[in-house]
């Protein structure tokens, strides 16, 4: 085991495979010579060369298209998207092509590929690269969608995404580049469609992605310390394909389910969540189903402004004290 | 009339004819028309029967373009097509009815109905896709193209498109990174002169609207009359054999006419009568068939390539609509590499 950092371990899970398959290859803007804007590949191009690690020109078409042409022609591609709000300019790819080409073609047609991407807020970089948009992928039938919250799952959930035989959108956040967990060395995989249950408690669910999930954790802390509230926290790292067991499980243990989102509002991946708890658990939930979300805006650029939006510690402290006063109240 | 004339380059004929095309060559270019002619009319047949439901696009008229190219591929090159790829599909040697049966809706379909008339795909002769949405293939054919360039397997990919597409930003980046990363690609414009129902002259910056922005990309201007086969035939020649030796992309644009509207919902009244006739006139098969009597075949020949063209369209048409329709558990089968559709456990 070895401390790496979120930012590293892209790179790890990325060399990691490279050396193990030829077909897997990486490419995307700033992404070879530069190591990528964060820094997430670097060292790549020197270890793995310009055959292997290409810089492209800004053409997302270009990148998501010809990274569909490769896979669809034996090839592995890992594609890079700068930021994940640039997929809007791509979204052809993502939401006609990738996903729906193997259905079209009743099969004749697989694409084992990635795109790699940065979602989230915490930079102060504004309203188009900040947004976490893992719920618009998560509406469309034929992609998998991933969103790992530490620098191990990072590692395992990369390389199980690059030999995954479908496509795959991997959401890294960039407000978690910096932080830092063991990970263990030599061969990593996390496999696809399982969350994790990171704290064990009695009271309540709290339920979270990515950069929500340290912050749950860290709540749920405070709740056990200073409210005597026992809360599980759930790390759901896929959004597709979605660990229902897992959530439903909890629902019946708890009946107390909480979401915590860093996407906006209307239809986040929560409402999929609550949605599915109420249709399959309703008998053994003792409260609605919360859902505490960035409000339905975009994300401002100020520091205090994207603070005040995205979900806090503070926030979801305040939101289930509330709900479960409110519940001891009724 | 001056208007169309002047978009068809002179002389150009005459080079045609210049190169020695065996005639065995020359016999299959014209069975492939042929053979598409008869199967498009039949399917819009089917269609007024109401037995293809939908839409379609038919590539009557631009039968040439498909057969001259599908002439110069190896099995084991790519074509990406349009949402108008019947006749790409059946030049890659695709039966008539696996695609009869796939614009029916039927079991027997090319892909069993869950794609239809537009996304037409047959991995195993080579043809990758076909693509609704204009221009989206591009990028998909110079990914193919990387693929093979990083493999060194020597295999081109070629992909069709509609003068539409050329004012895609899909088609710019396409060439861009086709141009610099030297790919095995080639792009043909099949520039039937309407954008859907608006002559694409008036939404273009240049006249020619593919060929005209080779320049942009370090790319030679190639503009060839698409209704000519023996000329499509080795013009696709030259680039195929420059992009498998390394030479990189091509950009080609055919000039050609669509016989009938943009789709089944289109009755093209917005095309100028005499700009029709003429078009008309300069059938790619009438024009083929006259010349290849002038080269010596015998008549009989090639009655004889027309009555089999028809008879092997009716044989695909008896069995396409005795073919069962597909399973209904067919509709939540192959999301995903597994084989199903499920998205949660």
């Amino acid at each position: 085991m070895a401390q790496l950092t979120y930012r590293e371990a892209i790179a790890a899970a990325l060399a990691q495979e490279m050396t193990r398959d030829e077909r897997v290859i990486l490419f995307g803007e700033d992404t070879a010579a530069a190591g990528g804007v964060f820094k997430t590949t670097e060292g790549l191009l020197a270890q793995f060369g310009p055959r292997r690690v290409k810089d492209m020109p800004i053409s997302e078409l270009a990148i998501l298209g010809a990274a569909m042409g490769m896979a669809m022609t034996g090839m592995r591609p890992v594609a890079e998207i700068m930021f994940s709000d640039f997929l809007a300019c791509c979204w052809d790819y993502v939401a006609n092509e990738i996903s729906k080409t193997r259905y079209m073609s009743d099969g004749q047609i697989t694409l084992p590929l990635v795109i790699l991407t940065l979602n989230g807020a915490g930079a102060r970089f504004g309203a188009q690269h900040s947004q976490s948009v893992e719920n618009w992928a998560m509406a469309i039938p034929g992609i998998k969608v991933v969103a790992p919250s530490n620098a191990a799952d990072v590692k395992g959930l990369l390389a199980a995404a690059i030999r995954d035989p479908d496509p795959v959108l991997f959401f890294e956040h960039k407000f978690l580049l910096s932080t830092k967990c063991e990970v263990p060395d030599g061969e990593h995989l996390v496999p696809l469609g399982k969350a994790a249950v990171l704290r064990e408690g009695t009271d309540i669910t709290v339920i979270a992605l990515a950069a929500m999930v340290p912050k749950a954790l860290k709540a749920a802390e405070i709740l056990a310390a200073e409210h005597g509230i026992s809360a599980t926290v759930i790390d759901l790292r896929t959004l597709v394909p979605l660990d229902t067991q897992t959530l439903l499980r909890e629902a019946a243990r708890t009946g107390r389910i909480f979401t915590v989102e860093e996407n906006p509002r209307l239809c986040g991946w929560g409402a999929e969540i609550a949605s599915i708890i109420q249709e399959e658990a309703f008998g053994a939930l003792k409260q609605p189903v919360v859902r505490i979300t960035t409000p339905h805006v975009p994300v401002p650029a100020s520091d205090q402004l994207e603070d005040a939006v995205v979900p806090s510690v503070a926030r979801i402290v305040a939101e289930i004290r509330q709900a479960m006063g409110a519940r001891r109240a009724a | 009339m001056s208007n169309t004339q002047q978009q068809v380059p002179q002389g150009q004929e005459a080079t045609a004819r210049g190169e020695d095309i065996p005639e065995a060559m020359r016999l299959r270019i014209y069975r492939t028309m042929v053979e598409i002619r008869h199967f498009l009319k039949r399917a819009n047949d089917l269609f007024l029967q109401n037995l293809v439901k939908g839409t379609m696009h038919l590539g009557l008229g631009q039968e040439a373009v498909a057969a001259g190219f599908a002439a110069r591929l190896n099995k084991d090159d790519y074509s990406f097509c349009t949402y108008r790829g019947h006749h790409h599909t059946l030049a890659r040697g695709v039966s008539m009815l696996s695609v009869l049966g796939e614009l029916m809706g039927r079991q027997c379909g090319l892909m069993k109905g869950k794609g239809g008339s537009m996304h037409l795909t047959s991995v195993e002769h080579g043809l990758m896709g076909s693509y609704a949405i204009v221009g989206s293939h591009l990028p998909v054919a110079a990914g193919a193209a990387w693929s093979a360039q990083y493999r060194g397997t020597k295999q081109v990919a070629v992909a069709f498109f509609g003068d539409g597409a050329a004012n895609i930003g899909a088609f710019h980046e396409s060439l861009n990174l086709a141009a610099v990363m030297k790919l095995p690609v080639i792009f043909v414009c099949e520039n039937n002169l309407y954008m859907e129902y608006t002559p694409i002259s008036s939404v273009t910056a240049v006249k020619h609207p593919a060929a005209d922005r080779a320049a942009g990309y370090g790319l030679e201007k190639i503009v060839i009359d698409g209704n000519n086969p023996d000329l499509v035939y080795r013009t696709a020649g030259d680039a195929v054999a420059r992009a498998r030796e390394g030479g990189g992309p091509s950009l080609i644009e055919c000039l050609t006419y669509r016989h009938g509207g943009h789709s089944r919902a289109d009755p093209a009244k917005y095309r100028p009568p005499d700009e029709v006739a003429e078009w008309l006139r300069r059938d790619p098969i009438a024009h083929y068939r006259k010349q290849l009597l002038e080269l010596g075949i015998a008549e009989q020949t090639l009655s004889g390539i027309e009555a089999e063209s028809i008879a092997k369209v009716d044989q695909a048409t008896e069995a396409a609509k005795v073919s069962p329709t597909p399973a209904l558990e067919s509709a939540l089968t192959d999301v995903w590499a597994d084989g199903g559709s499920a998205w949660r456990n």
